[in-house]
């Protein structure tokens, strides 16, 4: 089990060996140690391999993963598993501004809270967060869904497209074009999957969730919906 | 008895209310949105136009036409990059996404490109097979939409480049209307078809300079720090971003003037926001220079750039390379006489036809309509683009040896007049004639 330690060993030594494992043989189980908020740590992982970082990690953690599981025991700066294709990508604590921001698949779990733009321009990505999330969260979502335990910020959805949003707790506004639809059993077994599928299956109750999603009202241009634009 | 005639006046048009004017203020009346058009600004702005290059004489010798060699070579991405790009010539194919053009076009812009040994653009909708197999140099857009972006593609690229703005819309995001998405697009943006799709203007996951740095490093993590890095900006305070831009770690700065070309933008927009590109490449160029970074960081001017001496300007006044949109839509055969009658059935005319969001484009180049797509050849168009390029070459050689330049990198202010005073104090070149330059030297 490779042990990578950084305040030994440079960030991009870190990265060009994990990026040197399409073949992980028997180094499956990486740990690395003293990560301090360093930036950009094991972004462009395309290999399945399971990656500990024990600590706090700066922006961009887990950037654009493919396969990976990578976790994440501490708190994650900016844009944590921006742009993520596939795996998983778990924080242990809380994620800042833009977590999973343009995501195109894979799951992110955040067991604390996230703060603003959570979802950004998602493009297929499933996160789940135990917490609360931000304002502007899902602005544009184009496909993936987003579920939150806790509670939304402002906009939340605005200008979204086709991603979908599971709610427990309150949301302070939704944004331009974002509406609440009724849940139904396909829904309730969406969501019980996505929360199964981050290991929460019993922590909440399905039923408290409500569902939002694009009204498509802005989809092409019209003179009635100048305000909005 | 005859009545004496009272003389009336002729009817006059007014200068402030002229028929294009008015032909707007219908069109906004009845409709209630904003006009959005394709191409760049048209109404006349200070260009290259209004330069001179002084050959030389008997203070300075020329070179000799066919024997005397002139390098037209670049290196594109010294500052970091592992694996910097190495142009045959300084004009390189600007970032115009697949869907606002065909794939037939973009296939054509790589062959025409690799042809000359320069490289071409991906844009806002990601990479295609197509493009990245015509192109043998391909630079990858990093935009606010992030469609289609994947480190695979980012991987195969050739160089990365992280759009922050484009000239034709300093802070506006991309659209692309509902007759261009296609089944192909729409899936390669993971988008419903049909819809009109506008993108957003700010990066989701970085703002500012200190975001941006941090925003690099990862593309050079993920890329092992093969790639060229550039920054793309829109011409508006060009010191201070290119300052910014390489304070972030940028290896090449794309800087794009006002005339720079768009697929879909608003028309207000297009015209009124942003500075012509004469006016952005000093700036720029200083700031380089005041960093100690001229010829380290490359820069690579683009808007409205038509000819071989708009190339040899735009070198004399400080930058490494150019980039061409509009041009090379033409040349690949946008605006062709030969479609008169199909661009007057739009309500158009060959050479003022900009409404390239239609998707209706008769010549084959700005739409997704396979019909009309199919009219594009791309072996015989990339041949054209070729051509077109090796003249841009052959040009810019011509007055760089007049000038008695070896290289045109060679090529300096000191070579250039200017016939306005505007001109003049944008270029910081003196007035033809004279030893003024407007702005320097105290008043
Ligand atoms: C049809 C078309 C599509 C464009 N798409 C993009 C794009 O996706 N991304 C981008 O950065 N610039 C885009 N541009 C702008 C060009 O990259 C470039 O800045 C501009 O065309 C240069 O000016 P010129 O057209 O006068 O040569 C586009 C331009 C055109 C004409």
């Amino acid at each position: 089990m490779p042990t990578v330690d950084l305040s030994v060993t440079s960030l991009r030594e870190l990265n060009q060996a994990l990026h040197e494992q399409s073949d992980p043989g028997n180094d499956r189980h990486w740990i690395v140690k003293n990560p301090k908020g360093q930036h950009a740590l094991a972004a462009g992982v395309d290999a399945e391999l399971d990656i500990d970082i024990e600590g706090h990690v700066g922006y961009y953690c887990a950037g654009m993963n493919k396969q990976a599981k990578i976790t994440v025991h501490g708190n994650a700066g900016v844009g944590v598993a921006e742009n993520m294709m596939s795996g998983v990508v778990h924080v242990k604590g809380d994620a800042s501004q833009s977590a999973g921001a343009t995501g195109r698949g894979g799951l992110l779990i955040i067991d604390g809270n996230a703060s603003a733009r959570c979802g950004i321009s998602m493009k297929g990505i499933d996160i789940v967060v135990k917490g609360d999330i931000g304002h502007m969260s899902a602005f544009m979502g184009q496909a993936g869904r987003l579920v939150v335990f806790g509670d939304a910020g402002e906009a939340l959805g605005d200008s979204l497209y086709e991603a979908r949003i599971y709610v427990r707790g309150a949301v302070t506004s939704l944004g331009a074009d974002c509406v609440e639809k009724p849940m139904e059993d396909k829904h309730r077994e969406e969501l019980a999957a996505l929360i199964d599928a981050a290991g929460a299956t019993g922590e909440v109750d399905i039923g408290e969730f409500r569902r939002y999603g694009s009204a498509r009202s802005l989809y092409n241009f019209k003179v009635d919906n100048v305000s909005a634009y | 008895m005859t009545t004496a005639k009272i003389p009336t006046t002729v009817p006059r048009q007014s200068a402030t209310f002229d028929d294009y004017t008015l032909s707007e203020i219908r069109r906004a009346a009845a409709t209630g949105l904003y006009d959005i058009r394709g191409a760049g600004s048209k109404r006349k702005l200070p260009n290259f136009d209004d330069l001179l290059f002084l050959g030389a004489s008997i203070s300075r010798y020329p070179l000799e036409g066919y024997r005397e060699k002139c390098g037209t070579d670049v290196v594109l991405g010294t500052r970091f990059a592992k694996k910097p790009i190495e142009l045959k010539t300084p004009v390189t194919i600007a970032g115009m996404s697949f869907g606002s053009l065909s794939a037939q076009a973009k296939e054509a812009l790589g062959r025409g490109a690799s042809a000359m040994g320069t490289s071409t653009t991906t844009g806002d909708g990601g990479m295609t097979p197509e493009e990245r197999g015509h192109s043998d140099k391909l630079v990858y857009q990093l935009l606010p939409s992030r469609y289609g972006m994947n480190p695979d593609d980012l991987r195969m690229a050739d160089a990365i480049e992280v759009v922050v703005g484009q000239g034709a819309k300093p802070g506006g995001g991309g659209m692309l209307l509902g007759q261009k998405i296609s089944e192909r697009v729409a899936e390669m943006r993971t988008l419903p078809q049909g819809i009109d799709q506008r993108s957003a203007c700010r990066h989701p996951d970085w703002t500012g300079p200190d975001d941006l740095e941090v925003k690099i490093l990862e593309l050079r993590e993920i890329t092992d720090w093969e790639k060229p890095i550039y920054v793309k900006i829109g011409a508006t305070r060009p010191y201070y971003d290119t300052s910014l831009a390489v304070k972030s770690g940028a290896d090449v700065v794309v800087l794009d003037g006002m005339q720079g070309g768009t697929a879909a933008t608003q028309e207000v927009f297009i015209e009124h926001v942003g500075i012509p590109l004469l006016a952005a490449i000093r700036p720029a160029v200083q700031a380089l220079q005041d960093l100690g970074m001229h010829r380290k960081v490359q820069l690579i001017v683009s808007g409205g750039i038509r000819n071989g001496a708009d190339v040899a300007k735009a070198l004399a006044l400080g930058a490494d390379a150019v980039a061409i949109g509009t041009a090379a839509l033409v040349a690949l055969g946008d605006n062709d006489p030969q479609w008169a009658e199909e661009y007057a059935a739009l309500g158009s005319e060959a050479g003022a036809y900009d409404d390239w969001h239609e998707g209706r484009d008769p010549a084959g180049i700005t739409t997704q309509d396979p019909e009309l797509a199919k009219r594009l050849d791309p072996v015989a168009a990339g041949r054209r683009l070729r051509n077109y390029l090796a003249v841009l070459t052959l040009e810019a050689q011509t007055i760089a040896r007049a000038c008695g330049k070896s290289h045109l990198h060679n090529l300096e202010p000191e070579d250039l007049v200017a016939t306005t005073i505007e001109s003049a104090a944008m270029a910081r070149v003196p007035l033809a004639g004279t030893g003024w330059i407007p702005g320097q030297g105290g008043f």
